[in-house]
């Protein structure tokens, strides 16, 4: 299964002519995706001008995470990791299908295959957009554009021999995430002199979690709507089968067949709106659960060097009151003065356009989804004319 | 048991004045069970009209259900029954609902005559001309505690003469329904009328009515059931044979109803009903019918088929009510949610863009709520209504088999004792020889009436069966147009609807800067 290159950013980006990326291709193998990642470039660094590699996932986040261990960029937002694909949801339903083929007509069985691979397809589409969304936000960033690894990642053409973590790797992250989580409670209790990152930290706190909560209640929305779709479906090819069976007067084979085109265009209705819905409204939501989750460890990144700073500066204090080992205690001071500042101008930055690109993400997605909305629903109302019309005229 | 006022005469005669072809029955004494049926306009000839059947009703009261079928609830008033079994719809001047009624004599009871078939007569009365309107409003509590019961509003409108007035209500609760109902099951069932079925009880239901939950559930509760009395009421006195029935007549006219106690559920009466239910059950498994005539083979196939696509449907529609009010309320929360985060968004016209988002869902989720209803109210409610018809068709069909049972049962009677007098002419008593051959002989004529009698009981309900079951198709797809093209309507309404309030978010999106 392949698509076509998808184009639907989640994010509104400003292409650099020097550096184009995106995904060009892509292909589904029973459990891995390999994407093909094709890049424009004038700069220097490249042998060519244009070129193409074929990329995992886990290739990605070796990317990312090499990226967030990078000291250098501890003052950016790091894009967040586009997430695994996870088509096993999609397989099982496939799955599922095939093994209930012998208890539901051919119609049905046709019709729900339909339907299951529409959404294997949809899904499909989702993950190679989220995947180039990364790419392109990486490539848009003055600072990360730059990164070695990244070059590496365009333009190697072998396989990068990143492998997935294995476990006892798993289990290091685990606690590592546990021992930052805690460390942020702690941290976040610091307050800030700066008022603009006071108010930030306020904000994003509160911020992420509303987006936490709204994406999952849109998630548990379109489901209902996907649920709502599917029974309608199965009405539709009741009534076929009905249709089909009620043969013995003409005209009411007709009126059955009628009601059965009705109930396929009711549920095209519902599965488009849910479409429309997911990828305009959750898809968005669920980004920006991840961006505002990448801002906040910016936050606690500088919080983390404000606190090392203060520790510093006691520490010099010490040392000189002491009259011991006070050149190792400046030097150290310096470099954490250094670093907070280097973070803290980095991060206002990064803050501000971090809004910048929500206010316009949301815009577009909310002007798009208003105006789906309408197209389908103009639609729906003709069709729905239109079967009304058959209907009534046919006494 | 005389717990319907019939014996008032002066509505007895009121309808029998206006049912002038009953005097025409050929054989008054054999063929009281067979009346209603044997209206075939063969039967009918340009005889006196006059009210005589109140004598002809009067003959053989008894035999009439001499050998009832298990059918007939004990508990019902067979000999009242008898009476008003007369609905001769075939030749009565009142078929054509809308006109006014006519007087039968002189030329328009010639004219009457001149098309006097009952498949004529019933296409005149299957036209849309149909003329009365019922419905069931205003249930209110009568009493308290467990003895407590739902009183419904019964309001009929209408311009056919059968009735005393042009509008009229009266007040009903449910167990005179089902009264009702079971009334009408046992004249017309056995004979071949497809009569419908009353709505279902619901001891869950109507406890929480009686104890006084005023909660949705209950009030949900109540507006079912209100609706499928209305449905249940419509679907009866569309029925051209139905409407005109003394019981039906008395429900909707009559101010005051004796109880039915007979319906209770956990009656006596009820009890035995089970139990003749079950026999039932038995005795059908044992009939094997030569069917000689292939179209009863295939329409008890088809009412089979349509049964289970019926029911797998009725399973489909009932889990579409169930995701869009899940839906409903899926998306009431997240207008809340969007609204939260609307609020704690920094940008103003963002902020605001977010709020108008939520207020918009939580229009929308109104509308998923009305949607769910019309998905219930007009669609599982019909679907569960014919899948209940369907019984009673098919109930139709099983009383044809017994009939059939019952005239080979004669048949086979008449048989032994025709060897039985051969065989007497061997006997050695010559003086009891007489006595015994007389005996037979007086036997063996009665086994000839009722075997004639058995055949043409049976060749009746064959052919009323084949008048109901092309009426019930009609029916049927005229039912299911009408609330497809209800239906569609209100999903036009809910997308002009979602025209108008997505129309207005659009600006409010744009206005993000």
């Amino acid at each position: 299964l392949s698509a076509p290159a998808p184009r639907a950013v989640n994010v509104d980006l400003q292409t650099d002519a020097m550096l184009q990326v995106d995904i060009s291709d892509a292909l589904s193998e029973r459990d891995k995706v390999k994407f093909t990642v094709h890049t424009k470039s004038t700069l220097p660094n490249f042998k060519q001008n244009e070129f193409s590699v074929v990329r995992q996932h886990e290739e990605f986040i070796w990317l990312h995470d090499s990226f967030v261990e990078n000291e250098e960029y501890a003052g950016y937002i790091i894009p967040p990791a586009p997430p695994r694909p996870d088509f096993d949801a999609s397989r099982e339903k496939l799955q599922k299908l095939g093994e209930g083929e012998g208890s539901m007509t051919k119609e049905e069985f046709t019709k729900m295959k339909q339907e299951l691979e529409a959404e294997y397809l949809a899904i499909f589409k989702k993950t190679v957009a989220m995947h180039e969304v990364f790419l392109c936000r990486v490539a848009a960033h003055p600072v990360l554009r730059k990164d070695l690894n990244f070059h590496v990642f365009l333009e190697y053409n072998q396989d990068l021999s990143v492998r997935g973590k294995n476990k006892k790797e798993k289990l290091e992250d685990f606690f590592k995430n546990v021992v930052k989580s805690a460390d942020g409670v702690l941290v976040a209790g610091v307050k800030d002199v700066d008022d603009f990152f006071e108010h930030e930290k306020t904000f994003l706190l509160e911020y992420h979690n509303r987006v936490k909560d709204a994406s999952a209640k849109s998630d548990r929305m379109i489901r209902s709507h996907k649920n709502a779709a599917d029974d309608i479906n199965r009405i539709a090819s009741s009534l076929y089968t009905l249709g089909t069976q009620d043969s013995t007067d003409l005209c009411k084979y007709e009126q059955m067949l009628s009601l059965n085109l009705t109930w396929s265009c009711l549920h095209k209705i519902e599965a488009r709106i849910a479409a429309d819905e997911d990828l305009k409204l959750a898809d968005l939501l669920k980004y920006y659960l991840r961006e505002s989750q990448a801002a906040k460890d910016l936050l606690y990144r500088r919080s983390r060097a404000l606190v090392d700073y203060e520790n510093a500066n006691k520490a010099l204090d010490k040392a000189r009151a002491k009259n011991r080992d006070v050149l190792q205690a400046e030097t150290s001071q310096q470099l954490c003065c250094h670093k907070f500042e280097k973070i803290s101008e980095s991060a206002k930055q990064e803050l501000i356009d971090f809004k910048t690109r929500r206010v316009a993400a949301f815009r577009k997605n909310l002007v798009e989804l208003a105006e789906l909305e309408l197209k389908h629903a103009k639609g729906n109302l003709q069709l729905l004319q239109g079967c009304l019309g058959i209907l009534k005229g046919n006494t | 048991m005389a717990d319907t006022a019939r014996d008032a005469p002066p509505e007895q005669t009121d309808f029998h004045e206006l049912e002038d072809g009953e005097e025409l029955f050929p054989e008054p004494a054999t063929t009281q069970e067979s009346q209603p049926a044997s209206l075939a306009a063969e039967d009918i000839s340009t005889n006196s009209n006059g009210p005589k059947q109140d004598s002809l009703f009067d003959d053989d009261p008894e035999d009439l259900f001499a050998e009832a079928t298990e059918e007939v609830s004990l508990d019902s008033p067979e000999r009242d029954v008898l009476l008003s079994d007369g609905p001769s719809p075939a030749i009565t001047p009142i078929t054509p609902p809308t006109s006014v009624i006519t007087p039968r004599i002189g030329h328009t009871h010639d004219d009457m005559f001149t098309h006097s078939s009952f498949d004529e007569i019933e296409e005149e009365e299957g036209g849309d001309s149909f003329d009365i309107h019922i419905s069931v409003s205003d249930p209110e509590k009568v009493g308290d505690g467990m003895n407590a019961y739902m009183a419904y509003k019964v309001t009929t409108k209408t311009s056919i003469s059968l009735f005393k007035r042009n509008e009229f209500a009266v007040k009903r609760r449910f167990s005179d329904f089902l009264g009702l109902h079971s009334k009408l099951a046992s004249k017309y069932l056995h004979i071949g009328y497809i009569v419908p079925p009353a709505p279902e009880k619901s001891i869950v239901g109507m406890t929480k009515v009686k104890v006084g939950k005023e909660d949705q559930s209950s009030n949900e509760f109540v507006e079912k059931r209100r609706s499928a009395l209305e449905r249940y009421l419509m679907r009866t006195v569309k029925h051209p044979i139905l409407l005109k029935d003394p019981d039906v007549l008395q429900f909707l006219e009559s101010s005051e109803l004796p109880r039915a106690v007979s319906t209770q559920a956990l009656s006596s009466a009820g009890l035995l009903r089970m139990v003749n239910k079950a026999a039932d059950a038995v005795n059908k498994m044992t009939i094997k019918m030569n069917e000689s005539d292939a179209w009863f083979e295939e329409k008890q196939q088809h009412f089979e088929n349509l049964d289970v696509q019926l029911r797998k449907l009725h399973t489909s529609v009932e889990s579409l009510v169930c995701h869009r009010k899940e839906l409903s309320v899926n998306t009431a929360q997240f207008a809340k949610s969007a609204a939260m985060l609307g609020n704690s968004e920094d940008h103003t016209a963002l902020s605001r863009a977010l709020s108008q988002l939520a207020e918009v869902e939580e229009k929308i989720d109104q509308l998923h709520q009305d949607q769910a209803n019309a998905d219930f109210y007009l669609f599982s409610e019909l679907l569960g209504d014919y899948v209940r018809l369907l019984t009673a068709v098919k109930g139709v069909f099983d009383h044809r088999m017994k009939t059939w049972q019952k005239w080979q049962d004669s048949q086979m009677l008449l048989q032994k004792k025709r060897e039985a007098e051969a065989k007497l002419q061997f006997t050695n008593k010559p003086d009891k020889l007489q006595q015994a051959k007389d005996e037979i002989k007086e036997e063996i004529e009665e086994l000839e009436g009722k075997v004639q009698q058995g055949e043409r009981d049976f060749e009746q309900i064959s052919k009323t069966i084949r008048k109901e079951v092309s009426r019930f198709e009609k029916e049927r797809v005229k039912d299911f147009k009408t609330i497809i093209i209800k239906y569609l309507e209100s999903l036009v309404q809910t997308q002009q609807q979602l025209i108008k309030y997505w129309e207005a978010f659009l600006p409010e999106a744009k206005a993000i800067s």
